[in-house]
């Protein structure tokens, strides 16, 4: 990129350029003609000049026009009018000015918006691609969020300064000249004043400006460096909520706004000083004008016509003047705010554009053996990690590498998966350098997984799918209106530089699946074979179970769901194991749910934070009383209140018992007591409708098997279930969108999958409860060919922003599973499954390898290994000390030797 | 339907908790969850991680010891009695498998929940570990009074 914005700019919109100024130049003839017209028309027709008699004609349009020294001439006799077709006539043509003055300015602005807009296009993309070819050493460095603010805030004034970077200059440049010159005609004096003033204003702004710049250029690195904190205060928030460190945090954030307004403000000043100074000087002319130009008017020795003459043609310069300073103020804020950016983006080794060309064709698996030849890798801080390793992997080797001390295998394997370049040496694939081929072939033939590997925001299928996505394996026909867009698209793409690739293509790989017969479903064998593989299959069906399916989306799977309820149903009943789910029964009372969930009956959907649980609402106690239930509720919930006070009042608030109750905290109890103790003592005293609600809301959440207070009659229980249809008949509107009322033959789009199956309560009797649902619920969705559609549901599961929805390790197996999708023929794993059971990451390691050996392409699998005892599983080992290799045999021939393996595995 | 309160009494009636508040049992009680099992299902197996010690509500309990040679029977639990309360002490593995005789409704008394209760009254400690003692003595003379009967099934 070029250093100075404005040769960057023209050298991608010359011609534009060039274009607009010559399109600006030819409106000025009807804006000029346009300022002359409002004269003669006042003059001409309406105050008669030249119509002295009433039937006096004039000629209209009658032009003669000569081009100096040429002898060039052209003409026009005009057309005779009288004084009241010559106003018309006038009148017409100043109308027509407005209108064509008007549609080159709608055209001029609208040119140089796009052309800014392209301009932006072009310098973000540039710069995003060249964030995608930084070389890994430089990626350390940097901040994603301080990248992110450069690309889309601080490049964004380029886009507005395009349309004027060189049409302004050259336009007030002209006027200014102009009108200095005109000053010149009427009094070279006068003219040479006005000349050394604007040399004055020309030279002397600018240079108070620097200050002004130097200032945005602080501005600019302050906010810069504020995105980038924001950004870590939300990427690192777990770690200061664990350190208390808020108050640090707001402490530094505080100490940077404070710098920002400091800048800011002294920016103010600067620029109102400079204003101030500008108007100052441009003031000045004109004192001069009538002080001296006064003086000498006088004293006879200048002509008063001429003086007069002068100080109309200055009118016109501070105007264009005042403009062009503007414009070099704009000129220099974005070179500044350019080679700030640039600064950040221009790197030293930036890997070669061509390594990065898109290739569709499938890659040429099979390549030879992967070597490290005498290679020597670096730390962040210049240290050597390793040092003249030369390690050479042939095709279908399963490979450990462990760590005695120092961190060489990791080292190794980054360096397999180009994440970092080797100081001295070289990686070499097959024959070639690693780094000299291009991504295309790497990236595919090589597979690298470690702790770091990064989610992207969408469903867990987008991210098992993404190490397929190097080229768009298909092309969309487009028709129609459509087609015209995809047109439009492309050729803006190119107008600005941007790679025209069509993202709605099909970009997932078909052809380098890990499963690959020949059959349509490789890719879906691939998926569910790699989730089963690293233990995820029951996490992403759990995603399923909880998630909440719309039913006009999904039809299907909530036909099914109904269908699966009444199954489970039946098969609970077969098994013996009816009692271990209570159903909902619109008839009966539900014991192992809450008197409200009874109530209700209904599923309910989770408002907003700040909306009340639907048992809370006014409308539920409304409908208590007129149920008549109000006192019962009353009553059963004072017996409630006596014993929870009895059980909790003596512990103190902090006391984890406090957790089984589910909705109570320390201060309710307290509260309670007070109530209770306040009715003793003064019996009779009457009951505050809050009071009263707080009491009835206990026996709104009571749960006998739970409880076991033994106060809920089968009175009360009766009434409820009366109720039931009370409750319903004056529904307030904003409770009906949050209800939806269970009905045995129906699916609930407010309840989650699972609910709706189970549509009931697990009792809370049965221990073992919901692992029988678990086995019996798993045995009919086999039979009921559900597993595939609720896999499918699971998969789009949303993952979050880096995948942080899931847990730290389905991200880790999600990672793994990722790697396994795809056909490589190596596949590097760097330490990929930390903080796992060991006893889990052995059955994962041994999967890995087994459905990798399985493929037909004889694939090599290189693990650095956390857990050494897992070596057993590979067939060669390789062993690092302080960055070299110390062994290097079979397993077998190592477990025999007594070297540093054998006391690492011991 | 037992409340309670109910198992409040019931659990009064145990060696270990005679003499300890009404309303710290029925802390205990609330803490605590009901288990139901039918006729020969396994309340725990002899190997599983002991994390609970239970008291029977209703019905009876056998308890076997595993061993190569068959299952011997240890004995049996009914309403009022407690098992499984060597987990209150240890951690080690259930030294025996439960399984129900008939319908069978237990309390079941988390570890964590015990020990809490435990730690806040010091005198409840001293109660407990007395009564522990006392049933861990029984224990073993029973199983000294089986294991002098062995050589004559042997033989």
């Amino acid at each position: 990129m070029d250093k100075n914005l404005l040769r960057y700019i023209w050298r991608h919109t010359r011609s534009q350029q060039i274009w607009i100024l010559a399109i600006v130049l030819v409106s000025m003839i009807p804006y000029f003609a346009a300022f002359d017209l409002p004269k003669q028309i006042i003059n001409g027709p309406i105050q008669g000049q030249g119509f002295e008699s009433p039937d006096a004609r004039a000629l209209f349009m009658a032009f003669d026009f000569s081009i100096p020294l040429t002898g060039w001439n052209m003409s026009f006799d005009g057309i005779e009018l009288d004084r009241m077709s010559m106003l018309m006539a006038l009148s017409a043509v100043f109308l027509l000015l407005v209108i064509v003055n008007g549609l080159f300015k709608f055209y001029i602005n609208t040119y140089k918006g796009r052309l800014g807009e392209r301009l932006l296009r072009r310098i973000r993309y540039e710069l995003v691609d060249r964030v995608l070819r930084f070389p890994p050493s430089a990626m350390k460095q940097v901040n994603g969020a301080e990248v992110s603010t450069m690309v889309k805030d601080e490049v964004e004034p380029f886009g507005g300064f395009t349309g004027d970077a060189f049409v302004q200059p050259a336009l007030l440049g002209g006027q200014a000249s102009a009108a200095l010159f005109f000053i010149f005609l009427q009094n070279v004096w006068l003219g040479l004043i006005a000349a050394v003033m604007v040399a004055i204003q020309v030279g002397i702004i600018p240079k108070m400006r620097r200050r002004l710049i130097d200032l945005g250029r602080q501005r600019q690195i302050t906010a810069r460096h504020l995105a980038g904190k924001v950004g870590e205060i939300v990427e690192g928030i777990d770690t200061i909520h664990a350190y208390d460190t808020t108050n640090f945090e707001r402490a530094d954030i505080a100490h940077r706004l404070g710098q920002i307004y400091r800048i800011r403000f002294e920016l103010y000043q600067w620029k109102f000083i400079v204003k101030f100074f500008n108007n100052f000087l441009s003031q000045l002319t004109p004192f001069l004008f009538y002080s001296i130009g006064g003086y000498f008017a006088l004293r006879g020795s200048l002509d008063v016509g001429q003086l007069v003459a002068v100080i109309n043609a200055y009118k016109d310069l501070p105007g264009p003047l005042k403009e062009l300073i503007d414009w070099d103020q704009a000129r220099q804020d974005v070179q500044v705010k350019y080679e700030q950016v640039l600064e950040q983006f221009e790197l030293p080794h930036l890997i070669e554009a061509d390594r990065h060309a898109l290739s569709a064709a499938t890659p040429a698996f099979g390549l030879g053996p992967l070597v490290a030849a005498n290679i020597t890798v670096t730390d962040g801080a210049g240290a050597k990690v390793i040092e003249g390793v030369s390690v050479k992997i042939e095709r279908g080797e399963t490979v450990a590498v462990i760590d005695n001390t120092g961190s060489g295998g990791e080292a190794l394997a980054e360096a397999f998966g180009r994440l970092v370049w080797p100081l001295a040496g070289k990686v070499t694939l097959g024959d070639a350098d690693l780094l000299e081929l291009p991504e295309s072939v790497t990236g595919r033939a090589i597979t690298y997984v470690s702790v770091s590997s990064y989610f992207f925001h969408g469903s867990v299928k987008d991210n098992l799918l993404y190490g397929l996505k190097h080229a768009p394996t298909s092309t969309v026909s487009y028709s129609g209106r459509e087609a015209a867009t995809r047109r439009w698209e492309i050729q803006e793409a190119q107008l600005a530089g941007n790679a025209s690739f069509d993202l709605n293509a099909d970009w997932i790989d078909r052809r380098s699946t890990s499963i690959m017969r020949g059959f349509s479903d490789d890719l879906k064998q691939s998926v569910l074979r790699a989730l089963d593989a690293v233990q995820l299959t029951s996490d992403v069906m759990e995603l399923a179970l909880h998630s909440h399916v719309d039913p006009e989306e999904n039809p299907v799977i909530a036909e099914r769901a109904v269908k699966m309820r009444h199954a489970l149903r039946e098969a609970l009943q077969r098994e013996g194991l009816g009692h271990i789910v209570a159903h909902f029964d619109p008839t009966a009372y539900n014991p192992e749910a809450t008197v409200a969930e009874n109530l209700l009956f209904a599923a309910t959907r989770k408002g907003a934070a700040h909306e009340t649980d639907v048992a809370d609402t006014p409308y539920v106690h409304e409908v208590l009383q007129r149920a008549g239930l109000s006192d019962l509720l009353f009553d059963m919930g004072l017996t409630i209140a006596e014993n929870l006070v009895e059980i909790f009042a003596d512990l103190p608030p902090e006391h984890p018992f406090f957790q089984q109750l589910e909705r109570l905290s320390a201060e309710d109890i307290a509260g309670y007591q007070q109530f209770l103790q306040k009715r003793k003592t003064r019996a009779g005293q009457t009951v505050t409708e809050e009071e009263r609600r707080g009491i009835v809301r206990l026996s709104l959440h009571y749960i006998e098997p739970r409880y076991r207070f033994g106060v809920l009659t089968a009175q009360i229980m009766d009434q409820v279930v009366a109720a039931r249809d009370l409750f319903y008949e004056n529904l307030p509107a904003d409770l009906r969108d949050r209800i939806e009322r269970y009905d045995p033959h129906r699916y609930m789009a407010a309840a989650t999958l699972r609910e709706n199956v189970l549509f009931g309560k697990l009792s809370h009797r049965v221990p073992d409860a919901a692992a029988n649902i678990r086995r019996i619920a798993g045995r009919i969705m086999d039979e009921m060919g559900m597993r595939d559609s609720l896999m499918g549901l699971g998969l789009e599961f949303d993952v979050g922003s880096g995948g942080r929805r899931l847990t730290v390790t389905q991200r880790h197996k999600l990672s793994l599973a990722r790697a396994l999708v795809r056909r490589s023929d190596y596949y590097i794993f760097n330490r990929a499954l930390p903080g796992l059971d060991r006893r889990i990451q052995e059955e994962i390691v041994r999967n890995v390898i087994d459905f990798l050996r399985e493929q037909d392409n004889n694939p090599s699998v290189i693990w650095v290994l956390s857990n050494t005892s897992l070596s057993r599983l590979f067939h060669r080992v390789i062993v690092f000390d302080r960055g070299t290799v110390v062994e290097d045999d079979t397993f077998e021939a190592l477990d025999k030797e007594s070297g540093i393996f054998k006391s690492l595995v011991a | 339907m037992i409340s309670l309160n109910d198992e409040v009494k019931l659990l009064r009636q145990i060696p270990y908790f005679g003499r300890i508040d009404a309303f710290k049992l029925k802390l205990l009680a609330f803490t605590s969850s009901r288990a139901c099992y039918e006729g020969g299902q396994i309340v725990f197996h002899q190997g599983d991680a002991s994390d609970a010690a239970y008291v029977v509500l209703r019905g009876t309990a056998e308890i076997v010891a595993m061993a190569p040679g068959g299952e011997t029977s240890l004995g049996e639990a009914t309403a009022g009695t407690m098992f499984g309360e060597l987990c209150l002490v240890s951690d080690a593995p259930r030294l025996s498998t439960v399984r129900a005789l008939t319908a069978l409704e237990l309390l079941r008394i988390p570890r964590d929940s015990f020990l809490r209760l435990v730690a806040d009254n010091p005198r409840m400690s001293a109660e407990v570990s007395r009564a522990l003692a006392e049933a861990i003595r029984d224990k073993a003379a029973s199983l000294a009074r089986q294991l002098a009967r062995v050589p004559q099934r042997l033989s």
